[in-house]
């Protein structure tokens, strides 16, 4: 999408655009404005029954994504229901952040294990 | 040290049948590779149990969890053993667990549905309390081999996570 916009702008005829191009240009523009420019994936194991780091910080855009080194079933289950995920043994989960605040999680199958993600507005 | 193992075990007695009582005697690595094995082969019996009589989906799926989680750790267990040449040896922890683990089978055979489940599941909960106690206060401190203990302090996390399910499975089937 960007290196489109990207290339409509060092094409000659970008002058010459109709009013009609010029606004659905600066929407999609707008929209790329609206998207976090630097998105990451934040990457949590689970080791011997242990989500590390315990806690991250994150933002609204960005990925967590759990490796699991157990060979046992996990998950990653957020207390106030916002998201569950299911990571089978020596397998990967992800999650995409897209709302702010402080969620606690933890393993279903296994309560003891617990974790926090702590979402920042983007 | 004698003391201290002898408090354990006498608090055990009293969760259960005195299933860990050894005169205080502190159980050699064959012996507590044996009790470590059998307490996940009888969980393992017990979740067969339950799928094969409870159509509860909470209560399968967390038999389930249990004969493959298990499963894991013995067979974890078994490559260690074998790795460390070390012949897991009976003994009379093993046998009582054994003993009282089928008599909680012919019990538990008795009941059906709701009955069985909670029965199952509170059985469940009091069983990994005291495996986990018995792990905590005399296996993994008695266990000499380094990898020996590190297998059973894995254990430990395994089934203290399966104790907490448990119980978030028994307030479901109340």
């Amino acid at each position: 999408m960007l290196s489109m916009l990207l290339q409509m702008s060092n094409r000659d005829d970008v002058r010459a655009m109709t009013p009609g191009r010029i606004i659905f240009a600066a929407a999609i523009a707008f929209a790329l404005l609206s998207v976090p420019a630097s998105a990451e994936t934040i990457q949590v194991t689970m080791d011997k029954l242990v989500f590390a780091p315990a806690e991250v910080n994150a933002k609204v855009g960005d990925t967590i994504e759990w490796i699991n080194k157990d060979a046992l079933v996990h998950t990653a289950t957020a207390r106030n229901g916002e998201w569950d995920v299911n990571i089978p043994a020596s397998q990967r989960g992800q999650i995409g952040l897209k709302k702010a605040g402080a969620v606690d999680y933890y393993c279903k199958l296994h309560p003891n294990m617990k974790g926090r993600v702590v979402v920042a507005p983007d | 040290m004698f003391v201290r193992l002898s408090a354990a075990l006498a608090a055990l007695c009293l969760l259960s049948a005195p299933v860990f009582a050894q005169d205080g005697a502190k159980p050699t690595d064959p012996q507590i590779a044996h009790i470590a094995y059998t307490a996940g082969q009888l969980d393992i019996e017990a979740a067969k149990q339950a799928l094969a009589k409870s159509k509860n989906k909470e209560v399968r799926d967390f038999a389930d969890q249990m004969v493959l989680d298990h499963t894991e750790v013995n067979k974890q267990a078994l490559a260690l053993v074998k790795k460390l040449k070390v012949k897991p040896e009976d003994n009379d922890t093993s046998r009582s667990l054994t003993k009282q683990a089928a008599a909680k089978r012919d019990e538990l055979a008795k009941l059906n549905d709701g009955a069985f489940d909670k029965a199952y599941v509170a059985n469940e909960v009091a069983y990994h309390n005291t495996v986990n106690a018995a792990l905590e206060s005399t296996l993994i401190p008695s266990a000499s081999n380094p990898e020996l203990k590190s297998l059973l302090q894995t254990g430990l996390k395994i089934f203290q996570g399966h104790q907490q399910h448990a119980e978030h499975v028994a307030a479901d089937v109340k």
